[in-house]
């Protein structure tokens, strides 16, 4: 799809929205006992052995590579849940399941760093990998149902997949827009955002051409 | 955040508790995005990163007097990548607004009410900038051209406007999420302003919490109410 393959069409970059995803609150139970920690993006802990504590899922993440807690999955991908979603998400073609915004990234991150602390991994994987398939097969299809308009809305969708539409879908309703108009169109040509130096050769209103003189 | 699934019910009370446990980690990650996503340079936050600066220069302090009083390893690193965190949004946000001066600083500098959306520091730049450019296009092509040909901004004399300065293409369409208390924006006709964005910021903000929509809109839209925080 548009956008996809080369990163300066798209406007984040998918580490960008790594990163964003990356401030989620996640439960951990940690194993070691450790004071709060007062961070410039909110303050956390204090910390005790067994004891669950709420943290950024960055944090989460650099304490269980060093083998410092457990990070408890959060309860959105269980088995239970994902099948209900995948369920509902075959069953209504037409609309978006509620799933948690950042859902590739998280579950990304988790399978990378605490596939341990996931039960049923393998099962856990295919249905948020099926989820994410089914989903972006359905955007795709609503794309083609696409008309002139100056305002699309879609519900429910997560922060990768609009990243990957975006391109796509703005230009295209650009372009609807565009030949909707018929007067924003030699506006719209004029104000395009291409550097002027590499446009077609224009010529000025209201004069005559004039071939230059020779020296 | 995300891991309410679909649960709507005690949104309010959790959205205002957001609202007000809001760092400026948080507030300075909104004005990145926003900054990306709008077609043209928004009003700089220079309070928000003033005191970004000031938190990361005090955190940085803290960083080396607790590595100096051989405090245990793990909490050092673990300060340092909040720290680092912390430093590349910043950065991004900052560099962002850069490349963006850098692609439009003609269009950007005859207009005041655009000028004013910059800092000092960034001002400076866009004036060196332009200087800098405009010796350059001069001493290359513009000095070897007929008379009629030399100036910077325009094809030719004739030309009415300036029809060779790059501008950004205001009139378009951006993504924006927004929640289910959100309920109607009008849409306005040929209506280009970038308070729009401010309203952007706010939906950003504001509705991390809530099940989302996405609506892909026009750029000319008429903010409803106010309600800023």
């Amino acid at each position: 799809m548009a956008g996809q393959s080369d990163p300066h069409i798209s406007l984040f970059s998918p580490q960008e929205i790594e990163f964003m995803a990356e401030d989620e609150l996640v439960e951990i139970v940690p194993n070691i006992r450790m004071d709060p920690l007062n961070f410039i993006s909110g303050d956390f802990g204090p910390f005790f052995p067994q004891i669950p504590a709420k943290v950024p899922l960055w944090l989460a993440v650099a304490l269980k590579k060093r083998g410092k807690c457990t990070i408890r999955p959060p309860q959105w991908m269980s088995i239970e849940n994902l099948t209900h979603v995948l369920e509902g998400e075959r069953e209504d073609q037409g609309a978006f399941q509620a799933v948690p915004f950042h859902y590739i990234e998280i579950s990304r991150l988790l399978f990378d760093h605490a596939r341990d602390d996931i039960p049923d991994i393998y099962m856990v994987r295919s249905l948020i990998e099926d989820i994410r398939d089914v989903r972006l097969h359905k955007v795709e299809t609503n794309l083609e149902k696409f008309s002139a308009t100056s305002a699309v809305k879609i519900s429910h969708l997560s922060a990768m997949e609009v990243n990957v539409v975006r391109p796509f879908v703005v230009r295209s309703l650009q372009a609807f827009y565009k030949h909707d108009n018929p007067v924003v169109m030699a506006d719209l040509d004029s104000s395009s955002d291409i550097q002027p130096q590499v446009r077609q050769p224009q010529v000025p209103r209201n004069a005559q051409r004039q071939p230059l003189k020779r020296r | 955040m995300a891991e309410d699934f679909g649960e709507g019910s005690t949104a309010g009370m959790d959205e205002y508790e957001t609202l007000m446990a809001t760092t400026d980690v948080e507030l300075l990650k909104t004005a990145l995005r926003n900054e990306k996503a709008a077609p043209e340079i928004l009003q700089i936050q220079t309070q928000l990163v003033k005191r970004a600066r000031e938190q990361i220069q005090l955190m940085e302090e803290t960083v080396e007097e607790f590595e100096q009083s051989g405090m245990d390893p793990l909490t050092v690193s673990l300060y340092q990548m909040d720290l680092d965190r912390a430093q590349f949004l910043l950065r991004s946000y900052l560099r962002i607004r850069l490349q963006k001066l850098e692609k439009y600083m003609f269009y950007i500098w005859k207009d005041d009410s655009l000028r004013n959306r910059l800092s000092e520091p960034e001002i400076f730049f866009v004036k060196r900038c332009i200087d800098d450019m405009e010796k350059h296009l001069e001493e290359t092509v513009l000095s070897k051209l007929p008379d009629n040909y030399q100036s910077a901004g325009r094809q030719s004399i004739i030309s009415e406007e300036d029809d060779m300065v790059p501008e950004p293409q205001l009139d378009t369409f951006v993504a924006c999420k927004s929640s289910n208390r959100f309920v109607s924006l009008r849409l306005v006709d040929r209506y280009k302003s970038s308070f729009f964005w401010h309203l952007l910021s706010l939906i950003f903000s504001f509705f991390q919490k809530q099940v989302c929509k996405f609506a892909f809109i026009n750029l000319q839209w008429e903010t409803f109410g106010d309600g800023a925080p």
